[in-house]
């Protein structure tokens, strides 16, 4: 590599860097000198090899994969023309190409006069040879076909400031991938005759599940290739970021990112566990151990030298979870159940308990079953918890809880309250939280609302939070490491 | 550093040849981490779910290199004792005895605190080795955060300080492999020394291709099959998705069986040898069975 080559390569990577960190991927200046020192070695006309030589280098999280890829495909998506990466008319002319050639094959065969490029072809010509595509997991088809898609349906206009989900909306609207599946089904199980099991219809199936997803993947990086040449690199990487699993909030996140949630859960209650194990090991000493220090005094010719103390107990951490799941944090109450499973696995004494304006006792539901899902759904469809009508009242859910399980706190209970403290305007029974407190080792809330809009409205979170240890803001794990962090 | 870098890889596509060739196949992360290591010189720690071939890798490496592999399994309670290096206090005690008037006490001093008498684990042995070496650390999540420091300055400067010999450096770069099934979340310390690779569960191709290189025998449409009923099992909500040494497991059985095509009631009958859990055998089967 020359002089001049290696420095454009410093100056592409260190803006590659500077992306990252705005995307808040923690670089180090280390990982940073390892990265430069990797692409000497791994030529960068190698797209996979060197986005993998960057990843290795510069990501230590596999949680932060997605996030340092979607920086990776935009930031050298235009790269292409200087630097030799996927470079995007000649990939186009060769497809066309390949296009020409399956015309000419085809055209052998049912003698049908083709034009020469795809951009010929009529929208139900398009949707048909997707779907032959589809069917024969022809990748280089497909690709050509994701292209041709969104410059057909995607209707792009220059400068025009909108996000690339509603590009996806739109080309996705065109081409009815949904219909096209069971079309697809159908013609496959015409095909062959009835007598493939039906565990072989369903792999069939999930065959072409796969291939759509990796379509509609495919869909979406040409828009995003569209859009970064339209609008540049810098704004786009701002838009197109992806947040990290811990910065996701609870409160708006999807199906997919519920999931790497879950995930990230199991040792961040393990940590909480262990915390609150460690607090009462590391206490003080305990009185005299008279048995003890007379029993090592023997090695000192009878001297007590050596005095042993009695070390108290370790007691197991007892914890009484209660949570809002009511309409207005329903995201989150999916969550914090997801959280209260993931606890109850890692304290001996769990209990749990969920109100809306009504309040009943759910650790039988996550101790009978080891399926989450299973666990939540019985919650939300059997747990006794609407008393009028079913809008949140935190003033008589924690008087019930106070008359029926107050008398089960005891010095060693931890209570963690769950909810965004939206009272509609009940009466607050703040008296119980007080009472609660007087009685139990720590009282907690945490809270998923932003701190702005605490004690806005009908949110009475510091009536509340006055006669507690502490209220916390919880929208994402981030706030909830922290708060684990701060319990030591 | 304490010698040359002497490369033992041309290119990222010889590391997967020659990793195809021993019958460890490669994806493109695999092959050019491993190769990147070799160019760095840096440790590789590999992460992913049990059971993917993480282990493996190094062995691999090990083999196509043509290393002697050093192992250091950790586990909670790991000293320095353990995994560095040991004093032998016994011979040392031997050695004052032996000869109580000749010596004087600075000779013998000097004397016991020598290589003789130096106990070497699984760490020094690797950095002292003449032959080249492959070092595997393995599950490393395993020992505590504070004993993971003993870790560091082998990783990053390829040496061993003993207090009363002074630093040992290495004679050769080894590679090293550091492999973790993620069960805490290792120092940043620690990740900042080594590349970082992810091993997930093989793409379908890809098993297909493990299940047929490593099951003889094996026809290609069964391994297929296999390859694709596994991947919609692990698609499943479980609490132990499916690993590969499972799959390969279940090949074999299907092999032994004489069974040529997977229906409902071969897989549903087989499916306590692709999971663990009770829990899990019974959803699988329940949803295997659901029409759609």
């Amino acid at each position: 590599m020359s002089a001049t080559e290696t420095r454009s390569m410093l100056d592409l990577l260190n803006g590659f860097v500077i992306q990252l960190r705005e995307a808040g991927l923690p670089v180090s200046l280390t990982e940073n000198l390892d990265a430069m020192d990797a692409v000497q070695h791994i030529p960068i006309e190698d797209r996979e090899a060197f986005k993998y030589a960057l990843g290795a280098t510069l990501i230590k999280n596999q949680a932060h994969w997605r996030s340092f890829e979607t920086v990776f495909e935009v930031y050298f998506s235009l790269r292409g023309p200087e630097y030799k990466l996927a470079n995007a008319d000649g990939e186009s002319s060769e497809l066309d190409d390949l296009w020409r050639e399956m015309q000419d094959a085809s055209q052998e065969g049912d003698g049908r006069g083709g034009a020469g490029s795809l951009d010929a072809l009529t929208p139900e010509e398009i949707a048909h040879l997707l779907m032959q595509a589809l069917m024969q997991g022809d990748q280089a088809l497909m690709k050509a076909l994701a292209r041709q898609s969104v410059q057909r349906f995607a209707g792009m206009e220059p400068g025009r400031p909108v996000g690339g989900t509603y590009y996806l909306y739109r080309t996705l609207r065109n081409l009815d991938l949904d219909g096209m599946l069971s079309k697809m089904v159908d013609a496959a199980n015409h095909g062959q005759e009835s007598d493939a099991g039906r565990l072989e219809q369903r792999l069939e199936r999930e065959e072409f599940e796969h291939r759509i997803t990796e379509f509609k993947a495919e869909v979406e990086a040409e828009i995003r290739r569209r859009l970064v040449e339209d609008r540049g690199v810098e704004a786009m990487a701002k838009t197109l970021r992806k947040p990290l699993p811990e910065d996701v909030e609870f409160m708006h996140a999807s199906r997919e990112e519920m999931v790497s949630l879950r995930k990230a859960l199991q040792p961040l209650t393990r940590k909480l566990a262990a915390k609150l194990a460690r607090k009462r090991k590391h206490g003080r000493k305990g009185p005299l151990d008279f048995r003890n220090t007379v029993r090592h005094s023997l090695s000192y010719g009878g001297v007590p030298a050596e005095p042993k103390f009695k070390y108290p107990r370790p007691a197991k951490p007892e914890l009484m979870v209660v949570a809002d799941i009511s309409g207005s944090v329903a995201a989150f109450a999916r969550f914090t159940l997801m959280l209260v499973y993931a606890i109850s696995n890692q304290f001996s004494k769990v209990r749990s308990f969920v109100f809306i304006d009504g309040i009943d006792e759910v650790t039988d539901y996550f101790k009978a079953t080891e399926d989450i899902t299973e666990a939540i759904h019985r919650v939300n469809t059997e747990a006794d918890v609407v008393w009028v009508d079913g809008h949140s009242d935190y003033g008589h859910a924690f008087e019930v809880f106070w008359e029926r399980y107050g008398k089960d706190i005891s010095p060693k209970t931890t209570v963690l309250l769950l909810g965004d403290a939206r009272n509609n305007y009940h009466a607050s029974q703040s008296w119980v939280i007080k009472e609660m407190r007087m009685k139990a080792r720590h009282v907690y809330w945490l809270n998923p609302e932003p701190k702005s809009y605490w004690n806005t409205g009908d949110s009475i979170v510091g009536e509340y939070g006055n006669f507690t240890d502490g209220v916390y803001e919880c929208r994402n794990l981030r706030q909830l490491e922290g708060f684990v962090e701060k319990l030591a | 550093m304490a010698s040359e870098l002497v490369h033992r890889f041309e290119s990222v596509q010889q590391v997967r040849d020659g990793l195809r060739d021993i019958d460890y196949l490669a994806d493109d992360g695999i092959a050019g981490v491993a190769y990147l290591a070799d160019r760095l010189g840096k440790p590789v720690l590999v992460e992913g779910p049990a059971g993917t071939g993480k282990t493996q890798l190094a062995k691999s490496i090990a083999e196509l290199t043509g290393a002697r592999l050093i192992r250091l399994q950790c586990y909670e309670g790991m000293d320095e004792s353990k995994a560095l290096f040991e004093w032998n206090y016994k011979k040392q005690l031997l050695r004052i005895q032996a000869d109580k008037n000749s010596d004087s006490w600075t000779d013998i001093h000097d004397d016991i605190f020598s290589d003789e008498f130096l106990l070497t684990r699984p760490l020094l042995e690797a950095i002292t080795a003449d032959d080249p070496v492959v070092l595997l650390i393995d599950e490393v999540d395993r020992v505590e955060v504070e004993t993971e420091a003993l870790l560091l300055e082998i990783l990053s400067e390829y040496q061993v300080s003993i207090p009363e010999l002074g630093t040992i450096e290495a004679k050769q770069i080894p590679l090293v492999f550091l492999t973790s099934n993620n069960t805490r979340e290792l120092s940043e310390a620690l990740k900042r020394r080594c590349l970082f690779l992810h091993v997930d569960y093989p793409s379908m191709e890809r098993e297909r291709e493990i299940v047929l290189a490593k099951v003889p025998g094996v026809t290609e449409s069964l391994a297929e099959q296999i390859a694709r009923v596994v991947r919609s099992i692990r698609s499943l909500d479980l609490k132990k998705a499916p690993s590969v040494s499972e799959t390969l497991d279940w090949a074999r059985t299907l092999l032994l069986l004489n069974i040529e095509t997977i229906d409902e009631t071969v897989a549903k009958e087989t499916l306590h040898i692709l999971l663990k859990y009770q829990t899990d055998i019974a959803k699988a089967a329940k949803d295997l069975s659901v029409d759609e």
